[in-house]
């Protein structure tokens, strides 16, 4: 009969509707003896008697049970145990004396447990915390019933809070559906036009449908066309929110993969060669903001939330470093022969995951988000991971500062002079050799500030970089080399493109699908979408 | 090909020895010494090398393909692991229908349908039953494949690191699909535990030694033949094509087409080696199409030396060997040496070992001079 949790709450409710009134009244000790029983009758009952009077007392009370902190002694006393190990009356908290040789903790079976659950998620509807109330508003919308609606409609009656009151309200509305009176049921529906919730629009769905007898569910023909109306209106709001949650997860993957490929279209636009080590650079600003973090866990806890800006730096410096080795050691002696480039470069990326490996073990390594990039904001029932924002501004911020770089520096201009003639600058004095080598330097530096936002989303180890590269690639084919614009329309088109088709049909179909799209365009423009324009012809 | 040179043998007449003697050895004296010299005799060979070699000979045999086409027409394809794949997953369909009742579950289907619900045979598993419907797809899959693909790279003129990115992105996105239980391939799995070749167990000695026999016949065909197209005016055009391919237009051919056929020829052999190497190995899955594996063919290719006619297969070889050495005795340092080797090759090697040698041998001659 009260064998699961629903039953259990509506035995609950009902009890606790009608003693609502007397909500108030201090608990006392013969309230809760039951609970020293041995029956489990009588245990239950016992705990409906406590959430009968309902106030924070009898919650703690009820919270303690379930932490199974309830202690019964010899006598039959409920007693507790306080932090120095004294036992204590559980309801006066005073201190027992002479205190008991032996005692039991009071048993919660599993069905006490259940209704135990409901109990306070109910008493948690009358607590002062807003947050607390909340989330037990949430999960009493999920489990909704007629014999609610007594108890709804007191909690309404006292609730301040806005966003609180429209959960609750819509949870009367959605009861209040069943109503006999006709007014009250069109304007259960009018109030739940302005719903959001697919659960609503399936129970309204439901009400326009035929029963076995052949009438509708909803027998007034004024109730349906409101409820049609609701309807169309959820489902529009439905459906922007779907896009607008993808758009959101589309622009998020789209900032990861422009931090991605903006340095490896730098460098790809300017040295002809393809850098497969490119993904291990990323992996090496994850791991300097691993260092880093660690770091300011030894060394300045009290400042561990701003360990992620001071990896920043770090990440940039110590990629770049790397980067500019390489390009001295190996990559300069392999310009003109790009293929040649591509298998050194992976032979680099080979030898970086081991050397990793061998400093930092195999497995995966731990960089937690500071407290300000954790948690999320709630939209319109999506929530938006902190992370996952902070990952866009920072993509955009790095793409201002490159696109400044670029455009406004001495550097800039020689970058872009080489990209386009590289005999030409050479001509008229550009120092080649030293711009290739800050250009690799630069590359490989935003690969690290790539690292670092990827450290804040995903796991860090060593084949972090092996899961973005051929990505990040195909940004660089579609987008074209030369130009800042056709990496960033590459990058957000096929970060949202994907996250658009990808709930119909799958991740690795949509990975194939892109595949597909890259090779068509590439049909119609084989330098990549934006191109830079020019006569020059290779070989 | 009515210009093939006559002027030139195909082969010199060390060529040829060394030829000779390569068969007499793989398709005469190895088996022979496998199959007759008793175990513990001073020179039986074992099960395990026999399968080595005959492992190593079918990566000996993609080298050679790889050198087909980036060697001699410069495409550095990074999808031929991937070819390999197919081709093993071809003929490994047959094999798991020989497996009949045999697996875990005596079912007729292989234990990994059984394992997932499935109650009869998907669409594309229709006919593998048939050993000569195997052939045919080992063929026909990669080569398709490989048509298509390359009809619409090629076409749109795609090339250099263009289309190793392509193709590698090609490798990627198969393997996923084949990592997915959906698509009838045994998921991560793969295919394993197979019992027998047209009624023949795979466990026994003949069948071993008359794979591994197989596996040398195809490598010295695929030699030969690869030498043959080299040496006909195919041959130069390829070569052509890699050193100056506008030129070679403006010259009024048309290289879409030579680069087609010598690619797609160049994945057929390739599934051809990957159906061989399975039922040696006795297992194929997903993992095998990664794209580190199809760059590790042609690294392959470049220890050797590209552009000539052995060092592929010596390069595929050196590299094997050592890499069962390094991953028995240190296999943490493999990525290391691996990675060096991409390195060193590329920097101080670039015609690899056969081009050492050659630059010895002129010093040498020099010095006698």
């Amino acid at each position: 009969m009260l064998n699961n949790k629903r039953n259990a709450l509506l035995f609950i409710l009902s009890l606790l509707a009608l003693a609502f009134p007397m909500a108030g009244a201090a608990l006392d000790r013969t309230d809760i003896s039951g609970l020293a029983s041995e029956h489990v009758m009588e245990r239950l009952k016992a705990i409906d008697k406590i959430a009968r009077v309902g106030d924070s007392d009898a919650l703690r009370l009820l919270k303690e049970l379930q932490n199974s902190e309830l202690l019964v002694t010899d006598t039959g006393q409920i007693v507790l145990e306080n932090d120095d190990w004294n036992v204590i009356d559980a309801i006066t908290l005073e201190m027992l004396d002479p205190q008991p040789d032996t005692y039991n903790t009071v048993i919660v079976n599993n069905r006490m447990r259940s209704q135990l659950e409901s109990a306070v998620g109910v008493l948690q509807l009358l607590s002062d915390d807003r947050e607390i109330r909340l989330t037990s508003a949430k999960s009493l919308r999920d489990n909704l019933s007629p014999s609610l609606l007594t108890f709804l409609n007191k909690a309404l009656a006292q609730e301040s809070d806005e966003e609180i009151g429209r959960i609750l309200k819509e949870s009367q509305s959605v009861i209040l559906l069943d109503s006999p009176d006709e007014q009250e049921r069109i304007d259960a529906v009018n109030y739940l036009t302005s719903s959001s919730e697919r659960r609503v629009r399936e129970l309204l769905v439901a009400k326009l449908e035929k029963n076995e007898s052949g009438e509708f569910e909803e027998p007034s023909a004024e109730v349906r066309v409101a409820i049609e109306f609701a309807v169309t209106a959820i489902d529009r709001k439905l459906t922007f929110i779907d896009y607008f949650g993808r758009l959101f997860s589309g622009l998020s993957l789209g900032s990861i993969l422009l931090l991605a490929a903006m340095g490896l279209a730098i460098t790809y636009g300017l040295l002809g060669v393809i850098n497969l080590a490119h993904g291990e650079m990323l992996m090496i600003g994850a791991y300097a903001t691993y260092v880093t973090q660690q770091l300011f866990v030894n060394y300045l806890p009290n400042y561990f939330d701003l360990y992620v800006l001071a990896a920043i730096p770090m990440a940039f410096l110590s990629s770049a470093i790397i980067g500019v080795v390489l390009e001295r050691s190996v990559i300069r002696w392999l310009y003109g022969r790009p293929l040649e480039t591509l298998l050194a470069t992976w032979g680099i990326s080979l030898f970086l995951i081991q050397l990793v490996r061998q400093i930092f073990g195999a497995q995966n390594v731990e960089v937690s988000n500071p407290t300000w990039l954790s948690g999320g904001v709630e939209v319109w029932n999506i929530v938006m991971p902190l992370n996952r924002i902070a990952i866009i501004v920072f993509a955009a911020l790095v793409l201002i500062g490159i696109w400044l770089l670029i455009s406004q520096t001495r550097l800039g201009l020689f970058i872009r002079s080489v990209t386009q003639n590289r005999s030409m600058a050479a001509c008229v004095g550009v120092n080649t050799a030293k711009v290739d080598m800050l250009a690799f330097g630069l590359g490989s530096g935003i690969a690290g500030l790539a690292g670092v936002a990827l450290s804040q989303v995903g796991n860090v180890g060593p084949d972090l970089g092996q899961a973005y590269i051929i990505d990040s690639f195909m940004v660089v084919v579609l987008g074209g080399v030369g130009q800042l614009a056709g990496t960033v329309y590459a990058a957000l088109g096929l970060g949202v493109f994907s996250k658009f088709i990808e709930p119909g049909v799958g991740a690795v179909l949509t990975k194939i699908i892109i595949l597909v799209f890259i090779i068509a365009v590439i049909q119609k423009r084989p330098q990549g979408l934006f191109a830079l324009k020019g006569r020059s012809v290779e070989g | 090909m009515q210009y093939q040179s006559n002027i030139e043998p195909l082969f010199s007449k060390l060529g040829w020895l060394g030829l000779i003697t390569f068969a007499v050895l793989t398709l005469i004296v190895v088996p022979w010494m496998y199959l007759f010299i008793p175990d513990g005799g001073a020179f039986h060979i074992s099960s395990y090398t026999v399968t080595l070699i005959g492992k190593i000979m079918c990566y000996c045999i993609v080298a050679v393909a790889m050198n087909l086409i980036w060697g001699y027409a410069g495409i550095l394809s990074l999808g031929q692991g991937l070819f390999f794949a197919l081709g093993g997953y071809s003929f490994g369909m047959y094999l798991m229908r020989q497996i009949g009742q045999d697996g875990q579950y005596q079912s007729d289907l292989p234990d990994f349908m059984v394992f997932l619900d499935w109650k009869e045979y998907p669409l594309h598993w229709l006919g593998t039953d048939s050993f000569l419907w195997a052939i045919v797809l080992v063929v026909l899959v990669p080569g398709v494949l490989a048509f298509v693909f390359g009809y619409f790279a090629f076409r749109s003129r795609i090339k250099g690191v263009y289309f190793s990115i392509i193709t590698q992105a090609l490798t990627y996105a198969f393997m996923l699909l084949f990592f997915r239980n959906e698509t009838g391939f045994g998921g991560n799995n793969g295919f394993t535990d197979f019992k027998r070749i047209l009624g023949y167990s795979l466990t026994d000695p003949t069948m071993r030694a008359a794979l591994f026999g197989l596996s040398a016949f195809f490598l010295l065909l695929v030699l030969v033949l690869s030498r043959v197209l080299i040496k006909s005016k195919f041959g130069r055009i390829l070569t052509a094509i890699r050193d100056s391919e506008s030129r070679l237009m403006f010259c009024g051919y048309d290289p879409i087409r030579f680069k087609l056929f010598i690619w797609t020829l160049s994945a057929i052999i390739c599934g051809i080696a990957g159906a061989l190497y399975v039922p040696q190995v006795g297992i194929i899955n997903p993992s095998e199409m990664s794209p580190a594996n199809s760059i590790e063919i042609a690294v392959w290719v470049a220890v050797g030396g590209r552009g000539t006619i052995l060092g592929p297969v010596i390069g595929a070889a050196a590299v094997n060997g050592a890499k069962s050495f390094f991953t028995q005795a240190f296999p943490e340092y493999w990525l290391f040496f691996l990675g060096l080797l991409f390195i060193l090759v590329t920097l101080c090697l670039p015609f690899g070992i056969v081009g050492l040698f050659s630059k010895l041998k002129n010093k040498f001659k020099k010095i006698e001079s």
